[in-house]
């Protein structure tokens, strides 16, 4: 029989908050993330809006309660932030100390200090500790340094669906009894490197990111980190500690049609909501909400809409991208989205999807547009979906 | 939780890709770094296809559809790989490119240098919906995707699962990871490798994917009973400690085992772990070593597991690949020990 395996701890920074309070007073504010780089050096700065954390990194290294900056990219910073935050939130430095893993996830790792090196790694020395943070296990290392977590520690990349993945790993973990806790999720910090990728994809919106609206146009990058801590049923009884939700379907679907594009109907997406509801042993009228991945996209919204219709038949959920609060967060959407989903269970409320304006005509359904507070919220579904095809659905259930 | 090696495609410095053969002769180098000896990649994919691929993607395809059909399987069941790097070539296309200037930047390098291409272009090429994934966790890259595989196998999800160790190397990579100390600084002599006396590894490249299964077939090799890593140990005691417990965990005591497969890299700074485990709790193992043939790369034991399966197919242990020399009669039980830099190791267990 696999365990259950609940949610103890929340840890998040973006451009809504640099914790998770910061976080709930913004979405319950409706405000949103996005507006003018200040801090990422790139070419496009005034050509597009992006969902920037407003600190520089030495402000964020005086978060991490870091004395020194050197050797740190602004990757490993947020995701320590975000890591540091869910593992004081559980209360885990209060219990004792039980098989425990980091699995983190990252699309770029340290890109952040190594695209402004990058001169300097070829042409002189000056610049050599930051050779070693290039690669994605860096970030993950220092997080699992400073929480001492050694028992199980790897790092999952698949594009914007890397955190949802990590998430299904840490669940499959603790379900056969490998691990008694995990702390998953993932980091992201923006890049002139994506900048540059999604500029010739020719898919950035303008104006801030209108997901699931007739005149969207693109995404709008965002950064940040967002972990979680999952537990078994029985680990989480240690301690008089308080359970946030359960994490109760994932499934994981390859689109296997296009490395940049989804097919027209949502086949991968409509696959991976599929295998979480039968791993959650539910129906589709079980589920109350979907934090859809909604990244404002033509191809995105289209498919994931009509994936949603075909699953949903007849008893769509309210539905939502929360991607107009914190842009894009690409490889750390996941874990932030499935916190976004799991306030939602605990704030009885769901959350506006907004910048809407014009209703897709292709869509029987429209996303909720205002907050709806004072609700009943049992089940919510978070979905990402990465290039590559790679898409990954989760559940969360109240507790 | 035990998986059955079903089918191998190997791409490495070696003669590796005709899964018939086992190391038919050892290819000698003088060299900065080993590198891939590429098949004839028109024989495994649409040529129209390849023109737009990178180097890493089709070593990633062919290697996949080779372990594929040396397994008889069309389509599997999960589809996971390892690589600590991802596409080297492609990322630093888009790093030269932006220090030209970020006006006109072709779209194509950056689709590939996304870490998941691999798994994802192997899914595009076989139409597999199936799960789907990729870690990029440095020397324990492929070990998280052969321990996922081997947990969907013992979930039930999964009756089959095609998990692959991928790395590349380029010019530009070795310069700059060469200031960090992570490799040698002159060429040297691959066969000659342990005893350069001198710091930094001989740097490597390859592409191994592997078809698991939850069946013994026709052409099983052998099976993988166990995977393990191991974070940063505090010192050699702990990690003796991890690791005869992981035997224990197994059933098995150290003088079972028929061979150690220990991942010496040339580099004096950190193979003095391997030393210590030799005249340690392996003392009376026969040791074997691999990095010579293939190189140091994260997902190296893609090639060691490679060596391994063979040693307990063909029930024969190449003169090349030993440190010591002890008599045996019948190979049973082969462990493949790795460590990167003494932070990242990792144990595969394989029984015949």
């Amino acid at each position: 029989m696999a365990k259950r395996v609940v949610i103890t701890g929340i840890g998040i920074i973006s451009s809504i908050g640099s914790n998770l309070p910061e976080t709930i007073d913004s979405v319950l504010a409706s405000r949103s993330g996005i507006g003018k780089l200040k801090y990422l050096d790139t070419f496009h700065r005034d050509e597009y809006p992006f969902a920037e954390v407003p600190w520089s990194n030495s402000q964020l290294a005086e978060f991490a309660q870091l004395t020194d900056l050197a050797g740190y990219s602004r990757n490993a910073l947020l995701g320590l932030i975000a890591a540091k935050e869910a593992f004081a939130h559980a209360r885990l430095d209060q219990v004792p100390r039980l098989r425990t893993g980091l699995i983190s996830a990252t699309t770029v790792g340290g890109m952040d200090r190594c695209e402004i090196y990058y001169k300097d790694f070829l042409t002189n020395d000056s610049k050599n500790q930051y050779i070693d943070v290039y690669d994605c296990a860096d970030s993950t290392e220092k997080i699992a340094d400073l929480l001492g977590i050694g028992d199980y520690v790897t790092t999952i990349s698949t594009a914007c669906s890397s955190a949802a993945n990590a998430l299904l790993l840490g669940a499959r973990m603790i379900r056969s009894g490998k691990l008694d806790r995990v702390v998953a999720g993932g980091t992201e910090a923006l890049t002139s490197f994506h900048v540059n990728g999604f500029n010739a994809l020719k898919i950035l919106d303008k104006v801030p990111c209108r997901p699931f609206d007739a005149n969207r146009s693109g995404i709008t990058l965002g950064e940040g980190a967002a972990y979680l801590i999952l537990e078994s049923e029985e680990a989480a009884r240690a301690g008089n500690r308080e359970v946030f939700a359960e994490l109760k379907g994932y499934g994981n679907a390859c689109e296997a049609f296009h490395q940049t594009a989804s097919t027209p109907d949502g086949k991968g997406a409509y696959l991976a909501m599929e295998r979480a509801l039968k791993i959650a042993g539910l129906k589709p009228s079980d589920i109350d909400y979907i934090n859809a991945h909604g990244t404002g996209t033509d191809n995105n919204d289209i498919a994931e809409g009509l994936a949603i219709e075909r699953l949903f038949n007849g008893t769509i959920p309210k539905v939502s991208s929360t991607k107009p609060f914190t842009g894009h967060m690409t490889s750390a959407a996941g874990s932030a989205e499935a916190i976004l989903s799991i306030l939602c269970l605990t704030h009885r409320m769901i959350l506006p999807n907004l910048n809407l304006e014009s209703p897709m005509p292709e869509l029987s359904f429209t996303p909720v547009r205002e907050l709806i507070s004072d609700l009943d919220v049992n089940v919510v579904m978070s979905n990402s979906f990465g290039f590559g095809g790679n898409n990954t659905s989760l559940i969360f259930k109240k507790i | 939780m035990t998986a059955f090696i079903n089918g191998i495609g190997l791409i490495s410095p070696q003669l590796t890709t005709d899964p018939a053969v086992f190391l038919p002769e050892i290819v000698e180098y003088t060299a900065d770094y080993l590198q891939a000896i590429n098949p004839n990649y028109k024989d495994y994919i649409n040529p129209i296809a390849a023109r737009r691929m990178s180097r890493l993607i089709k070593m990633g395809i062919t290697s996949a559809k080779i372990a594929l059909s040396d397994a008889g399987c069309q389509m599997p069941d999960a589809i996971i790989t390892g690589t600590g790097l991802g596409s080297v070539e492609d990322t630093e296309k888009i790093l030269s490119g932006m220090n030209e200037g970020e006006q006109l930047m072709n779209p194509t390098p950056f689709i590939q240098s996304t870490y998941n291409t691999i798994s994802s272009q192997i899914a595009i090429t076989l139409n597999c919906h199936n799960y789907n994934s990729t870690y990029v966790h440095r020397a324990f890259s492929f070990e998280s995707a052969l321990q996922d595989a081997m947990l969907q196998i013992e979930e039930g999800m999964a009756d089959n699962a095609l998990v692959g160790g991928i790395d590349e190397m380029t010019d530009n990579h070795l310069q700059i990871t060469r200031k960090a100390g992570h490799w040698k600084m002159n060429p040297v002599n691959n066969l000659t490798l342990l005893s350069s006396g001198t710091q930094g590894a001989l740097a490597g490249e390859g592409a191994a994917y592997y078809l698991l299964g939850n069946q013994r077939s026709q052409s099983t090799y052998c099976t993988l009973s166990d995977v393990k890593t191991i974070y940063h140990p505090k010192d050699t005691e702990e990690l003796e400690t991890s690791i005869l417990s992981f035997l224990s965990f197994n059933g098995l005591t150290i003088d079972q085992l028929d061979a150690v497969i220990m991942g010496y890299n040339g580099d004096i700074l950190f193979d003095t772990v391997y030393n210590e485990l030799g005249s340690g709790i392996f003392m009376q193992t026969q040791k074997l070593w691999y990095k010579h043939l293939c190189g140091e790369y994260y997902t190296s034991t893609g090639f060691a597991l490679w060596l391994a399966a063979n040693i307990l197919k063909h029930q024969l242990i190449p003169a090349a690949i030993k440190v010591n020399n002890l008599p045996s009669d019948r190979l049973q039980h082969i462990l493949v020990y790795n460590q990167y830099r003494n932070v990242n190791h990792s144990l595969l267990l394989l029984n015949r």
